[in-house]
């Protein structure tokens, strides 16, 4: 018993506390898109004013994590006279599969919209069995 | 089957962090409800300078070419059309949270532009056009002569 309250201890010490980021910045969810191919899973990910530069594909383990910065655009001599939209950073984390290949995961940007393409492991592609006549 | 390992504590979820779990889980949830409903599509800022204005869009995805941008006197009108990602036959979605097809934003100025001179530019999914006020439409400053 005193075993498993010092596993129970350690376990909620490790529950990591909500961070805070550094950047006092608002910060989107933005909206995905994923659908699976045969040899792929793929992510499209919509992040207005984000480009190649300002975005970050992290795999951790299984938890892969995209994040964005865009700058907010200021104009001189202008003044906001009316706003709908708000600029900030992106950031969304998923968790994914075994059956994802870690070393080929190809990542672009284009017009504010990040396409990933996550190419299953060879083992788990479907392999159709050739049955032969007895 | 319902072996003493199955109730140890470390087994049952800290309600704590199921809260923290269920907050964030909302914040998300309502994080996409914001910017989709109540909104029109595209969302739009507007920045007023003194002899014209600059409106932006957050419109993510679309190819340059395919915009329809209008100015008639005062108004400018925004269209597209967001074309979907076309699937092949055993593809599927595991999620579509995404928006697409047609969409149509029409917005008074408060001033006339000069429709010759617009400039569009479409750069990491936003748009930003520029309108020049109309030469005829700027204020005219009045002269007071002396008797």
């Amino acid at each position: 018993m005193s075993k498993e309250m010092s596993e129970l201890q350690k376990q909620s010490t490790q529950a990591a506390m909500e961070t805070e980021r550094t950047r006092n910045r608002k910060v989107y969810v933005p909206k995905v898109d994923i659908y699976e191919t045969k040899e792929a899973i793929i992510l499209i990910a919509d992040m207005p004013g984000v480009d190649e530069q300002s975005v970050d594909v992290v795999l951790d383990k299984n938890v892969l994590t995209i994040s964005g910065r865009a700058e907010p655009l200021s104009f001189k001599d202008y003044s906001i006279a009316y706003s709908e939209y708000d600029v900030g950073d992106y950031q969304r984390a998923f968790t994914i599969s075994d059956e994802v290949d870690r070393e080929k995961i190809e990542a672009t940007v284009k017009n504010g919209v990040l396409r990933l393409t996550l190419h299953k492991a060879e083992q788990v592609k479907a392999k159709k069995i050739v049955i032969k006549a007895a | 089957m319902f072996g003493p390992t199955m109730w140890r504590f470390g087994r049952v979820t800290d309600p704590f962090r199921e809260m923290q779990r269920l907050q964030s889980e909302m914040n998300r949830l309502f994080s996409t409800v914001d910017s989709q409903i109540g909104h029109e599509y595209p969302p739009i800022n507007v920045w007023s300078g003194e002899q014209d204005a600059i409106v932006t869009a957050e419109i993510p995805g679309m190819e340059p070419s395919t915009f329809d941008i209008s100015v008639i006197g005062d108004t400018l009108t925004i269209n597209g059309n967001m074309e979907p990602e076309s699937l092949k036959e055993g593809e599927s979605y595991h999620r579509q949270e995404r928006s697409y097809g047609r969409f149509s934003r029409v917005l008074q100025l408060p001033f006339h532009v000069n429709a010759d001179k617009v400039e569009a530019k479409y750069e990491k999914g936003i748009l930003r056009i520029s309108l020049p006020r109309a030469d005829e439409d700027k204020p005219k400053k009045v002269v007071i002569q002396a008797e």
